[in-house]
């Protein structure tokens, strides 16, 4: 076996767990805007808490769309192009809800801040869907011709697997959201997203459960079986630590429940990277979708020091950005007098 | 109109909007860094209402070069698989740099440096926004090595038809990079420039007309204040000066600038490109002369109609070689050479579609090359002339009454969003038939090309790339208006839109501009939020 690809198809998984794990607290936090916050003041806590790095775990999504290009281009060029409707979806609604976080504080009228948080609650539905059709759909397979692209035509990508990935994500993404809420919010809106968490979780975490056992289903091994047990307990320790306060644990507790997912899933599913449904002998594996070793070893030296530098300045700036936010942090909105507007109230010719 | 041609349009408009923001992005970051490193050494209170209000449309701007980013990073693979495939092991590496070692410091930085005035102590709330622009360069470094690869393909050997990387130092330090790195960097502080003088002139010439200002007897410009609008102190007089002088600075330096890394890039794509070169002149016969105005029909795709009306004799050869006499090769010379190396047709392989077996047309399309060219280097160099006309205007403090002056002002901002756009369009149609141009250096690679009728999606219809156009130009339309809509509200709102906190006590703060932001010497204090959304 590849020792170098080997390394990559792992460091893609870390990758997109990385991803899911981060932006998976943030496209919940978008989505309850519209489900959860009940006024403008309960709604600007909630995008505070995710204010200064919303941004950041985006990127986890382009590297991890990059270094697949750099490591499998084939996996890459077969993967976007036969799924080119959900990720335009995808694209449509990242570009909405990045725009969004930015301007809907810029106009202080009820009528505009309605909009945006639309264009949040559902980009950040439509985003975390697409990805988790996209993310299940390379797991499960895709009708792919010897060359890697797509017949069948445009929709031909679709079937039940995209619909359980992208509720997994989706499901997955608000529940993280609860924890991550219950630990970064204090008053009211703490309490209330624990109590949340505790009684949907069980509803929550089914579509992932499901995606996690059809793929242990279709090519599980006996240790990636064990992954899902262990992803099951880790579910419970989470309620468990939720249902006590212990919100930090809790939290904690369901980012160990994503990894051991992630790796049931991408450890069953290895060597393949993306199975053709048409012919397994179409399919694209480690192997035959991969650079060149230099190429490999180079992007493997870079990722060696950049990545842990990644994960140290971003686990700094969670630690700048500590504190609790509650609803008595948040200032009134200024809607200040445009020096140009104030001219028409004063005297002077 | 066929898939080629959807996805071509697709990717030539979702780019160049790209790249109306990251110019923006670019200058302005590192124009603001330097006001608030001035900030930060004097504690003068006009530097931080000038870190604030230009941080500000910093921001506004940033987000859509974030959000229309996204699209570029995934097309690649969505509408060019082909392309992707063919090209992955070397173009993939510097993509997938770019968001490991850039792209995570930019947001990660800004963020901090948005929400960090108070959490963070002056000094390492300064150096965040140090990081972040310096990331912004990487980027930038990044992205155009990625590009400069299908300009000039370098370090590599052809593997079963695949182009494998063999030398990533060539790669990381190709010739063509090394030198469109800069002349992209002097073209975005170019923008920041032009941005910078043509607001501060509104500003100023609004101070003017709402009788602030005036002008004393030895013509010297008497700042005054207007208690009733807010943030309209004598400060904020400061604030419009030193914004409009820096701007007009930046804008000559960095003309000068792209005028010497584009004299660099001119010799090269004679060497590595030159059809390109050919195109760009519009010349049919060899020459030495720069033509300033041709006539003739440009876009006949036959250059013995053209006539060049007004030419400057040897400053072709002097673009191209650094003398007066080289002869330049034309269009005729380079169509049998071209043709006796890479082919009169396209092979008869399937992933040609219909084009397969068809004769190939190696002349760009000489309309976009020739007026590319031109008004890449016009609105440039029109843009620094007007810069140096306003140092001149405004030596005693301010700028005349003059509206229509002040119109041109605005509109001057969008000449180096002009000359920035036409020079991408001309360095990317310049390059066509092929999407990776081949490198014709005799003890080089010069089978490593890639016809862009090759590297379309096979699998992709053209009813996909149609929806997916109409879908991308439409968002990006409202977009678009909704960003000037808002840049044009805090423009005209001035400082106080950037810092409400001067609106509640005018000008009796002002010799304390430092209120309520932590000034240099103040201590990072404990309030959760120091900004919120
Ligand atoms: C010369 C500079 C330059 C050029 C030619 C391009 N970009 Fe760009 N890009 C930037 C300079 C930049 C930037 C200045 O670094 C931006 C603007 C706003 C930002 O966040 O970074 C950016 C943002 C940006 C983002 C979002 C990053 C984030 O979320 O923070 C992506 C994914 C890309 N770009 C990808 C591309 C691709 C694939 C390009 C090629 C077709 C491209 N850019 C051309
Ligand atoms: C530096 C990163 C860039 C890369 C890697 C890149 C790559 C590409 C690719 C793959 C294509 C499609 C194939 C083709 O038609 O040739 C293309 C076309 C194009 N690009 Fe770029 N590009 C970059 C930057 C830009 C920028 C910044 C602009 C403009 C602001 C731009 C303008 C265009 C245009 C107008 C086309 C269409 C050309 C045509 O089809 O005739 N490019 N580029
Ligand atoms: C005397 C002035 C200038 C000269 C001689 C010049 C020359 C060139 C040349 C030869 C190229 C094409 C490189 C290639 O395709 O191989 C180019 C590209 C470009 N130019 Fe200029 N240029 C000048 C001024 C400007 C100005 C003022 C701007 C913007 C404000 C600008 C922005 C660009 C951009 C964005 C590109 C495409 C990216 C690149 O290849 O770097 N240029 N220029």
């Amino acid at each position: 076996m590849e020792l170098l690809p080997t390394i990559w198809f792992i460091a893609i998984a870390v990758l997109w767990t990385g991803y899911l794990f981060l932006e998976g607290f943030d496209l919940g936090v978008g989505m309850l805007m519209k489900l959860f916050a009940r006024n403008n003041t309960e709604r600007r806590v909630l995008l505070n808490t995710v204010g200064p790095v919303w941004d950041g775990n985006e990127v986890w999504l382009l590297t991890a769309a990059g270094a697949t290009f750099a490591a499998f281009p084939l996996w890459y060029a077969s993967l976007f192009s036969a799924l080119y409707l959900p990720l335009l979806v995808v694209l449509l609604a990242l570009i909405f809800r990045a725009v969004a976080f930015e301007y809907r504080g810029k106009v202080d009228t009820d009528s505009w801040r309605w909009r945006w948080d639309w264009a949040i609650a559902l980009g950040s539905f439509f985003a975390a869907f697409g990805v988790g059709a996209a993310l299940a759909l390379t797991t499960t397979g895709l009708p792919l011709n010897a060359n890697g692209d797509r017949v069948g035509g445009p929709m031909a990508w679709f079937s039940g697997y995209a619909i359980v990935g992208g509720l997994a994500v989706v499901g997955f993404a608000l529940l993280h959201a609860l924890a991550f809420l219950a630990l970064k919010t204090d008053g009211d809106i703490r309490h209330r997203a624990r109590q949340w968490f505790v009684r949907l979780l069980p509803v929550l975490l089914l579509p992932i459960a499901a995606w996690a056992v059809s793929v242990q289903v279709l090519d599980g091994k006996a240790w990636t079986w064990a992954a899902v047990l262990l992803a099951v307990a880790a579910a419970c320790a989470a309620w468990l630590f939720a249902r006590r306060g212990a919100e930090g644990k809790s939290f904690a507790a369901m980012g160990l429940f994503l990894v051991l997912g992630t790796t049931s899933i991408f450890g069953a599913v290895f060597p393949v990277v993306l199975p053709s449904t048409l012919d397994s002998a179409f399919d694209l594996t480690i192997s035959n979708a991969s650079s060149s070793d230099y190429t490999l070893g180079l992007m493997s030296i870079v990722a060696a020091v950049g990545l842990p530098l990644v994960i140290a300045y971003q686990a700094w700036t969670y630690w700048v950005f500590r504190r609790r936010v509650s609803a008595d942090h948040i200032p009134a909105a200024h809607s200040f007098l445009p020096a140009i507007a104030a001219r028409a109230f004063t005297t002077k010719g | 109109m066929d898939a080629l041609e959807i996805a071509r349009w697709q990717f030539g408009i979702t780019t160049v909007y790209h790249f109306m923001m990251v110019p923006l992005t670019i200058g302005l970051g590192l124009v603001v860094a330097v006001i608030q490193t001035a900030w930060h050494r004097t504690g003068k209170p006009e530097y931080l209402r000038m870190t604030k209000f230009w941080g500000k449309l910093f921001l506004i701007n940033f987000i859509m070069g974030v959000a229309t980013g996204i699209v570029q990073e995934f097309q690649f693979g969505m509408a060019w698989s082909e392309y992707s495939r063919f090209v992955g092991d070397v173009f993939g590496a510097p993509l997938a740099l770019e968001a490991l070692l850039a792209f995570f410091v930019e947001s990660t930085f800004l963020g901090l440096w948005i929400f960090g005035w108070k959490q963070l102590k002056p000094a390492v709330h300064l150096a965040c926004l140090w990081i972040a622009v310096v990331g912004s360069v990487f980027s930038a470094y990044f992205i155009i090595v990625a590009n400069s690869w299908m300009q000039h393909p370098v370090g590599v050997e052809m593997v079963d038809g695949r182009p494998v990387m063999t030398d990533a130092w060539a790669v990381f330090t190709n010739n063509t990079a090394m030198v469109a790195v800069p002349h992209t960097i002097f073209g975005a502080l170019a923008v920041a420039g032009g941005f910078l003088l043509g607001i501060a002139w509104y500003h100023l010439w609004r101070r003017r007309r709402d009788g602030i200002d005036t002008i004393g007897a030895d013509g010297k410009v008497i700042p005054g204040e207007a208690p009733s609008i807010p943030g309209r102190d004598r400060a904020d007089h400061a604030v419009w000066i030193r914004s409009l002088r820096i701007g007009a600075v930046v804008a000559m330096i960095s003309f000068a600038g792209t005028a010497i890394t584009g004299d660099l890039q001119g010799k090269l794509m004679f060497e590595q490109q030159p059809m390109k070169m050919a195109a760009a002149e519009a010349a049919c016969h060899d020459g030495t002369g720069f033509s300033v105005l041709s006539i003739g029909n440009l876009g006949a795709q036959n250059c013995e109609d053209i006539v060049a009306v007004i030419e400057v004799p040897g400053i072709l050869s002097f673009l191209a070689k650094g003398d007066f006499t080289t002869e330049v090769k034309g269009v005729n010379t380079l169509l049998p050479e071209y043709q006796a190396k890479y082919g009169t047709n396209l092979p008869d392989n399937p992933i040609y579609g219909e084009r397969a077996g068809q004769e190939i047309d190696y002349l760009p399309v000489m309309e976009v090359t020739y007026w590319g060219f031109r008004m890449m280097i016009g609105f440039g160099s029109l843009a620094a002339m007007a810069a140096f006309a306003a140092l001149w205007i405004t030596r005693k403090g301010t700028v005349p009454e003059s509206k229509w002056l002040m119109r041109l002002a605005v509109f001057g901002i969008l000449a180096p969003f002009g000359a920035n756009a036409a020079g991408w369009i001309f360095t990317e149609m310049g390059r066509q038939p092929f999407v990776v141009a081949p490198n014709p250096d005799p003890n080089g690679i010069d089978q490593v090309f890639m016809f862009t009728a090759a590297a379309v999606s096979p699998g992709v219809s053209a009813g996909e790339l149609l929806a997916s156009l109409i879908a991308l130009s439409a968002v990006y339309a409202v977009l678009l208006v909704v960003e000037v809509k808002l840049l044009v509200k805090y423009i005209r709102g001035g400082v106080v839109s950037a810092m409400p906190e001067l609106g509640h006590t005018p000008s009796d703060d002002d010799a304390d501009g430092t209120s309520g932001a932590g000034g240099p010497g103040s201590k990072p204090d404990h309030d959760v939020l120091a900004f919120a959304y």
